[in-house]
């Protein structure tokens, strides 16, 4: 018969190894992918993601990860290039073995890589995918990035709101599909708040000469001009707009092409006065924000942009969809995003049951002052 | 509105027609379309905007500089690719293709140089002062560019019409074998008239990156288009009708956008351009067929 202290030793002992044995397993970090523009010509989109996801990555897991153990983020590159995002989507997926990815970076990798993941029944999560038909593609494809169509109207309700804007000329380039699906959204924003149009007005993406179109505009006096362009035409139409005498009073309310400090550039003292709406504005004062700048500065010497903050808000809301499905499992955490709550640097955030962002109370309109955007006063 | 419009029209007119007149001057006298003509447009506007950037000169010096530099590159791209031809009285299908690929090689070569970006004149140029004479808004900018254009015009009328060497292009727009036997230096006519087409063309750019303020090295090839309409309309080789047709052009664009639909501004000059062609072949102010300079 063996004696009871020795079976109580054994018990002691196999339980600690069991400790032991899940401690170890508690150690090995929990790891997602991301896919981003790393190298090539548009890797500062890509970089300025990464510096997002890496900053949140700290804090996430200085607060003790996810599942008892830290977080962690595989990166592959895809250089901009559609295939390689696809074959990155595949080696995260077939060798890395993760459970969510977050990226691409732009909206046609996405397209590309995105049905993959959604094949593999992988959720993917994109930061800075804003073109329409995203989360189309498949109910494993998410976005955390407002697209242009939830931006406008809020611009416009707050020019109406604040500066009493009731009837407006609206201008948009015809030639261009970004600036007409802008002037989309806008016409019918324009129509659900009551604000008039007075007069609609085109021009060519490659236009110069937009004083025949300004004249008409300034004729009709409205109490703001609308427009849907990209940066070079909408720079032309305020310069024309400084020619013609039209006062400063009459604001010109832009959609995301003119949320580009190059209008102030080209413009110059023309641009004084532009309002654009925008997710994120580094300027806004809530303390999450302010920590986040602060922070960011701090480990990068140099500014946040929207493509980081939205990153930085996108690794917390997995964070909490991971923590909140219990296991590293892609269903399970597919399932879990869909219910994430989380009040981040871009203001209240949770998904539509179509993956899009749902909440745009945290957008922001900004006005452009001796060539710098600040928060509209 | 209407004389704000019109004001518009002459503006954009008056640009078209000044770059249309060094267009018609190079196919009247030279017997070439030329379609490097429009990189000479964005030439002059780059070159008055790093004048007046890092050489510091006032708009009425880099103006005559700009266009100047304009004319001298005009004339050695004409020595380089039409010159040959010339002495090889090549067809006139292979000195428009010649000019066709240049084009593309020198806006590529531009572009890889400043990028696609825009570019304006720094503010301290040129102040925005502007009249206001009964709602009628003029700005300095504005007045400038008239002023220039009908000097210019008024200029080469001049020297067309009234000395000898404009007797020398003229008898060259008529029979270069002819004018070579009455005694006309024909290559330095023929270099003369490429300064002054590309100094023309240079002028206009500056003006309209003045006017506009956007400056990019393709801003010459929609002014191309533009040019072609202008000279077609006014008939291929006639000044005259190439400073009317652009006025008209401009005007007629002015109020189409004004009153019409912002939409068919660019539509009406070339509905107006296939019109000509179907109803009157010489142009709307052209007379029979002949070479005119």
């Amino acid at each position: 018969m063996i004696d009871r202290r020795r079976l109580n030793l054994l018990a002691v002992a196999c339980l600690g190894a069991f400790a032991f044995a899940t401690g170890a397993r508690a150690a090995d970090p929990v790891t997602i992918g991301a896919v981003e523009i790393l190298t090539g010509p548009n890797n500062k989109y890509g970089v300025a993601i990464k510096n997002g996801f890496d900053l949140a990555l700290g804090e996430v897991n200085k607060a003790g990860g996810v599942l008892g153990a830290p977080l962690a983020i595989a990166y592959e590159d895809s250089a901009g290039n559609k295939d390689q995002a696809i074959n990155a989507v595949r080696a995260l997926i077939g060798a890395k073995n993760a459970p969510l990815i977050l990226g691409p970076t732009l909206s046609n990798e996405m397209f590309a890589a995105g049905p993959i993941a959604n094949q593999r029944k992988i959720p993917i999560v994109g930061t800075s995918t804003t073109a329409v038909g995203i989360t189309a593609i498949g109910p494993y494809v998410f976005r955390t990035s407002l697209p242009e169509a939830d931006v406008v109207p809020v611009t416009l309700r707050t020019a109406r709101d604040r500066l009493g804007v009731k009837k407006v000329a609206v201008m948009y380039a015809n030639d261009d599909a970004f600036s007409k699906s802008g002037y989309d959204v806008m016409k019918a924003a324009l129509e659900k708040l009551g604000i008039e149009t007075l007069t609609t007005e085109t021009f060519g993406t490659r236009d110069t000469d937009f004083s025949a179109q300004m004249t008409k505009v300034k004729s009709v006096n409205p109490d703001a001009i609308v427009v849907s362009a990209l940066v070079e035409p909408a720079a032309g139409i305020l310069l024309a707009k400084k020619a013609l005498g039209i006062p400063a009073s009459v604001r010109v309310i832009g959609g995301n092409g003119l949320n580009s400090p190059k209008i102030g550039e080209i413009a110059g003292d023309a641009a004084d006065g532009v309002i654009v709406g925008s997710p994120w504005f580094i300027g806004k004062a809530d303390p999450v924000n302010q920590k986040f700048v602060a922070a960011y500065r701090e480990k990068y010497n140099s500014d946040p942009d929207q493509f980081a903050a939205q990153a930085y808000d996108t690794l917390f809301i997995v964070a909490d969809a991971i923590k909140a499905a219990g296991a590293a499992d892609p269903e399970k955490i597919k399932d879990a995003l869909g219910k994430v709550k989380h009040t981040g640097v871009l203001g209240p955030f949770s998904f539509t049951p179509d993956r899009d962002p749902a909440d745009t109370s945290g957008v922001v309109v900004i006005e452009m002052k001796d060539g710098k955007f600040g928060l509209l006063q | 509105m209407l004389a704000q419009q019109l004001l518009n029209g002459i503006l954009a007119g008056s640009v078209y027609a000044l770059f249309a007149l060094g267009f018609t001057l190079m196919f009247g006298v030279l017997g070439v379309i030329n379609l490097t003509y429009g990189f000479y447009f964005s030439t002059g506007a780059f070159v008055a905007l790093h004048a007046t950037r890092y050489l510091h000169m006032q708009i009425w010096e880099a103006l005559p500089f700009a266009a100047a530099i304009a004319g001298l590159i005009a004339i050695v791209i004409d020595e380089l690719l039409l010159g040959p031809l010339r002495r090889a009285k090549a067809p006139e299908l292979s000195s428009l293709m010649v000019t066709l690929g240049a084009t593309l090689l020198l806006y590529s070569l531009m572009t890889a140089w400043f990028t696609t970006d825009i570019r304006r004149f720094p503010p301290t140029v040129f102040d925005g002062g502007a009249f206001e004479i009964q709602g009628l808004r003029i700005t300095l900018s504005q007045i400038l560019i008239v002023a220039a254009v009908v000097s210019i015009v008024g200029g080469l009328a001049w020297l067309l019409r009234r000395t000898k060497l404009g007797l020398a292009i003229r008898a060259l727009a008529e029979n270069d074998d002819v004018a070579q036997l009455m005694g006309v230096n024909v290559g330095g006519v023929v270099h003369l008239v490429s300064f002054i087409s590309g100094a023309l063309g240079g002028a206009a750019g500056v003006m309209i990156g003045l006017n506009y303020n956007a400056i990019q090295p393709y801003m010459g090839e929609s002014m191309m288009l533009k040019g072609f309409a202008v000279i077609i309309l006014g008939g291929l080789g006639d000044i005259r009708g190439a400073v009317l047709a652009g006025l008209a052009l401009g005007i007629l664009e002015t109020l189409t956008a004004g009153y019409v639909a912002s939409s068919m501004k660019d539509a009406v000059g070339f509905l107006l351009l296939v019109l000509t062609l179907w109803f009157r072949p010489v142009g709307l102010f052209g007379r029979i067929a002949a070479k005119r300079a």
